[in-house]
């Protein structure tokens, strides 16, 4: 077997060494009845690599490729164009077959490019620091959530309706078993988020107030009176980006006076990949760093005065806290923050900002044809790369109308929002600079058929 | 005959100080390349990517249009290229040698699963397409699962979970919701001291206090103490088995009755099943609930610290609780997702989702991608030799290293050695960073925490006679350094891209973030 | 005698009513160099017994527990620039925090010195 070095020649001469007659006699500690003596049955025997590829190229050659079709889907998963020295770069064996940097001296590659990362993302969300990533966005918001409770030692966090449905979803999955108390309802298919209201609700027993930005709808609301109004009540403002190429044209919510900012940066080099794995971001102000989750990595020096990089702050880690850690956590998306910082490095700010400009200028060619779609209305009246359509009929059955003609035309609310039916019309389309034209108008065209 | 006497010197001058290795004016040797950080060496003037002009339109932005700069550097191609390359080059990766950290199964990473994760077929398709249009993606899933679900002898799997922590929680949140169905509010999850840290972290994170099992003196679970302190009160069990001392957890059954009797559940961390794939179902052992690491057992690659993947399998008394989204197959052959809209038809008592989207799916590509490769008889000829490797370390190195745990009986996966015998002064941080010069990896240090200055030594299966003999050479060399008090192990390694670094500086001063020097900050000032 | 010991290597200071409490000496050996301590806020409440305070070195994290009930006069901000005090002067400058105490008899349970040196002596 291709991957196994050792020959029987090998083993038995091991087995030799060891004491042991047979390789039965290191399994006698599972009990005997228990202990499997051949192949499990029902199950193929190994395989050459050409058989193993053929097998999996016909399951995928069954899906419907974003790349090759006309696409518009976003919703908490862009599909931007990602720079070849990116996947390169994160396949040198260097950075792919590395583990967490637990011996610095020889793992500096891993741990400077963790510094960067933290850095560019510190600054694109407008932060002090950021940590060294989390699973994906959804589960750094819930994270944020928690490290919110432990700062205001208070538990209801009011969750914004233009907040991601699924972080929703995780957070009072979560919140059933640790007792949080979380506030939310669905939003409205209007231009106007629901910042005021949250404003209005925030009180004494508020421990925060989490705002997706740009929302769920694709609609940007300026954040700073809710920030201030969260912290003059002694409550945090979490701010959620689930599209960080945004920030290369709006304002960063750490600019608005958010406490905490998390994110999903899928967007920059990690790609669609049926939703994982993806990056989640994390970053707060400087005060709160010690209640922070995750991995933290920091500057020093070594013997001989060299600056260096380590894993750092530990101890509020389950290794360590093990009952009292700020988190279970104890792995981040290592290779998937690589991707993200080597594409943020290629771009740059000149890069991330003209890719911003080139995925808004997309989205309001693409806003202004499908307005012109007889029945369908545009809710926004600010958005970036995203914006809902109300439709004349139930939205998934058009998406779905849409795929059989090869068109990926957008995530219907009624997918995100099953139990909300006056949610049933909306349409969340999504248009990055990977989308020409051309694709705009086979879209505008097919949706007028379908709903014809 | 003519001399040419231009030519170069081809052999050393012996005049010259060959030991001496003279200080450069870069400050790199050779191939070991000084790299700047990319806020030094870029600006955000440059860039590597070129795009098409965009259209002229108007902003719709809401008057919200970023003002100020982020302060992000941009770097050309060329540039970006070679400054991660130079910065791979700092790394030890299983790909350049023996990389034996315990608990934490560092195979070889096959390439053929990278080649595979990245067909567009999979990397290229978005979570919320309509399911017509994914029925390879979700297949995929659904024939891994059933791999995972057979190799295991359980009844479902939850795929979500996206590394190993995240499959424990998802796990003990199953146990929590079929304890609260039969309205049944108990307090306590038991766990054993040695355990991962992450099992206490975990349960407390689900809202359960958490009472160490204690250990017998042969390294594992003492049943008599575990069975002493079941009651109404306990949830259930979190056991590592193989566990973290390298040993079978042989009372397994019986615990598992013992915790079925008293109405709680068994939850095994299954970190280290690499050893028993094949040999064993823990299903058969009476395990409720287990996590995969994929990243283990199953090659996924580390990539510096994830991203990971945790399916977590369950039991039928567990099953009906599994998180959402899940995959199934429907009588005609076509896959459906049950999301929240289709929940509560389908599974009502599952406790709900815990990702936004699927989980881990380039992982699962890479996952079965090695499952195919292996086969039923593979993945058991892989815990054969993992288990054998282990062994051989174990038993080539217990005449210099004490092994506190060797007259239990075979180890598993990984062999475990304290620091008993060294010189006054000499720790397991010393044979580690001495190893490192000797052009290994370090064994886990320190942990388990049941065992003085723990070294715990995992070499996989996937490593040769050879390279095992070397690595054991070289252990020894170090392990007699540290018995004979040999004072240059305290300043190791001397050949590593950096010396010894200062975790207390770090932690005292935490510099997390690059800033401009205050000189730059001034000038720009002015 | 106005300063007492705990098993769990605190000591304890007493004058007049208020308590100063810090880690002894044997204490930040054990621990290394510490990073970081947690002090209380002024106005926290505390039975004997009860996790008051945090103190980390860079692998281990402990909690202190408060020796004596009572209620937090001042915790010592200094610490949060300068936790090698507690290396450097674990029983002088580098205490953690003072307690105004509700329960004078307390004090009666723990060690002097010379107990708390034959204790230490016995580890």
């Amino acid at each position: 077997m291709r991957y196994l070095p050792l020959n029987t020649n090998d083993r038995q001469a091991m087995l030799a060494t060891i004491g042991a007659a047979t390789i039965d006699e290191l399994f006698v500690d599972i009990p005997e009845a228990a202990r499997l003596t051949g192949p499990i049955h029902d199950l193929p025997m190994h395989a050459p690599e050409m058989m193993v590829e053929r097998h999996l190229k016909a399951l995928a050659s069954q899906n419907l490729v974003a790349g090759e079709v006309p696409f518009f889907m976003g919703a908490g998963a862009y599909r931007h164009h990602v720079p070849a020295s990116v996947d390169h770069l994160i396949q040198r064996g260097e950075f792919l077959t590395a583990y967490t940097p637990y011996q610095p001296e020889i793992a500096q590659g891993t741990l400077q490019m963790l510094f960067e990362f933290q850095t560019q993302v510190a600054r694109l969300l407008g932060c002090d620091v950021a940590n060294a990533s989390m699973y994906d966005g959804s589960t750094a918001c819930w994270e944020a959530i928690t490290m919110a409770r432990r700062i205001t030692k208070r538990a209801t966090a009011l969750l914004s309706s233009g907040l991601h449905p699924h972080y929703v979803s995780v957070a009072k999955t979560m919140a059933r078993f640790t007792g949080d108390v979380l506030e939310h309802a669905a939003p409205g298919l209007d231009a106007a988020t629901d910042i005021a209201d949250l404003i209005g609700r925030i009180d004494k027993d508020t421990s925060c107030v989490v705002v997706q930005y740009p929302d769920i709808l694709g609609r940007i609301d300026d954040l700073s009176a809710l920030a201030k109004a969260a912290q003059a009540a002694g409550a945090l403002l979490i701010a959620v980006v689930t599209e960080p190429v945004a920030l290369g044209a709006i304002r960063s919510p750490g600019e608005m006076g958010a406490d905490i900012v998390v994110g999903e940066g899928q967007s920059l080099g990690v790609g669609l990949q049926f939703g994982g794995p993806y990056v989640g971001l994390f970053a707060c102000k400087q005060k709160y760093v010690r209640q922070m989750p995750g991995r933290l990595c920091g500057e020093t020096v070594d013997a001989e005065g060299k600056r260096g990089f380590v894993l750092t702050l530990s101890t509020r880690e389950q290794h360590i806290r093990r009952e009292k850690a700020t988190s279970n956590i104890c792995t981040n998306s290592g290779l998937c923050a690589l991707a993200f910082s080597v594409h943020m490095t290629l771009l740059g700010e000149q890069g991330l900002r003209q890719l911003a400009t080139l995925n808004h200028a997309m989205a309001v060619l693409a806003a202004d044809r499908l307005e012109q779609v007889p029945g369908v209305t545009l809710i926004n009246e600010s958005f970036f790369n995203e914006f809902t359509l109300v439709l004349p009929k139930d939205a998934r059955s058009v998406t779905r109308a849409l795929a059989d003609r090869r068109i990926l035309g957008g995530v219907s609310l009624g997918r995100l929002y099953p139990e909300e039916p006056d949610l049933g019309h909306g349409l969340v389309v999504a248009v990055t600079e990977t989308a020409t034209q051309q694709d705009i108008e086979e879209f505008a065209t097919a949706l007028q058929e379908v709903l014809a | 005959m003519s001399m040419n006497n231009q030519g170069r010197p081809t052999r050393q001058d012996n005049g010259s100080d060959a030991g001496g290795a003279p200080a450069t004016s870069t400050g790199n040797r050779a191939l070991l390349l000084e790299e700047a950080l990319i806020f030094e060496i870029g600006d955000a003037a440059h860039t590597g990517v070129d795009f098409a002009p965009a259209p002229k339109v108007n902003s719709r932005l809401g008057g919200l249009d970023r003002r100020s700069a982020i302060g992000l550097p941009g770097l050309s191609e060329q540039e970006t290229v070679r400054h991660y390359t130079r910065l791979s080059r700092q790394n030890y990766g299983i790909d350049l040698g023996l990389f034996p950290l315990g608990s934490c199964t560092m195979k070889h990473n096959p390439r053929l699963n990278e080649k595979l994760a990245r067909l567009p077929g999979f990397a290229d398709i978005h979570p919320m397409q309509p399911v017509q249009t994914v029925q390879g993606a979700l297949g995929l899933i659904d024939e891994l699962a059933d791999w995972l679900i057979k190799l295991t002898g359980m009844t479902a799997v939850a795929m979500s979970p996206k590394a190993g922590a995240h499959g424990e929680l998802c796990g003990i949140l199953a146990i929590r919701s079929a304890l609260e169905a039969r309205g049944d509010m108990r307090s306590v999850i038991l766990v054993p001291e040695s355990a991962h840290g992450t099992n206490p972290a975990t349960a407390a994170f689900a809202g359960y206090q958490v009472e160490d099992i204690p250990a017998d003196s042969h390294g594992r679970v003492d049943l008599e103490a575990l069975k002493a302190r079941l009651g109404p009160d306990v949830a259930g069990v979190m056991i590592t088995n193989p566990n973290t001392c390298g040993l079978f957890e042989r009372d397994l059954k019986a615990i598992s009755d013992a915790v079925h009797d008293a109405g709680g559940f068994v939850y095994c961390d299954g970190a280290n099943f690499n050893a028993i794939v094949g040999k064993v179902r823990p299903g058969d052992l009476g395990v409720d609930a287990m996590h995969i690491n994929l990243h283990k057992t199953f090659s996924t690659p580390h990539g510096g610290g994830g991203p990971g993947s945790g399916p977590v399998v369950l039991s039928a008394a567990l099953a009906p609780y599994a998180p959402l989204p899940i995959v199934e197959r429907q009588d005609d052959g076509t896959l459906v997702l049950i999301e929240e809209e289709t929940a509560e038809d389908h599974h009502k008592s599952s406790f709900g989702r815990m990702v936004a989207f699927h989980g881990q799916m380039g992982m699962f590509t890479r996952a079965l991608s090695y499952i195919l490769s292996h086969g039923a008889d593979g993945l058991q000829q892989v815990a054969e030799d993992a288990v054998l490797n282990a062994n051989y370390v174990l038993r080539a190195l217990e005449d210099v290293l004490d092994a506190p745990f060797a007259e239990s009986g075979p180890c598993m996966h990984e062999a475990l050695f304290s620091d008993a015998g060294f010189a006054e002064g000499f720790s397991t941080i010393d044979v580690a960073k001495g190893l490192i010069d000797e052009g290994f990896h370090p064994m886990t240090m320190y942990f388990p925490l049941v065992v003085h200055g723990a070294m715990l030594v995992e070499p996989t299966e996937t490593e040769s006679k050879a390279a095992l003999d070397q690595f054991i050479g070289a252990l020894r060399s170090v392990a007699q350094r540290a018995r004979d008090g040999d004072a240059s192990l305290h300043s190791a390694p001397h050949f590593a891209p950096r010396r010894r670094l200062d975790e207390t500086l770090a932690a005292r001063k935490p510099v997390l973030v690059w800033t401009e020097p205050d000189a730059v900050i001034a000038e720009a000032a002015e | 005698m106005n300063r007492y010991f705990t098993e769990e290597h605190e000591w304890v200071e007493v004058e007049g009513n208020t308590a100063t409490v810090g880690i002894t000496d044997y204490a930040q050996e054990q621990l290394g160099d510490v990073v970081f301590v947690d002090v209380p806020a002024e106005g926290k409440q505390f039975d004997k017994g009860d996790e008051a305070a945090v103190v980390e070195s860079v692998k281990a994290a402990s909690d202190v527990f408060c020796p004596v009930s009572g209620t937090i006069v001042e915790g010592n901000d200094v610490l949060a620039d300068e936790p090698a005090l507690v290396n450097t002067d674990p029983e002088g400058d580098g205490w953690f925090f003072k307690l105004e105490l509700s329960d004078m008899s307390e004090l009666d349970g723990l060690m002097d010195e010379a107990a708390y040196k034959q204790f230490v002596a016995g580890l």
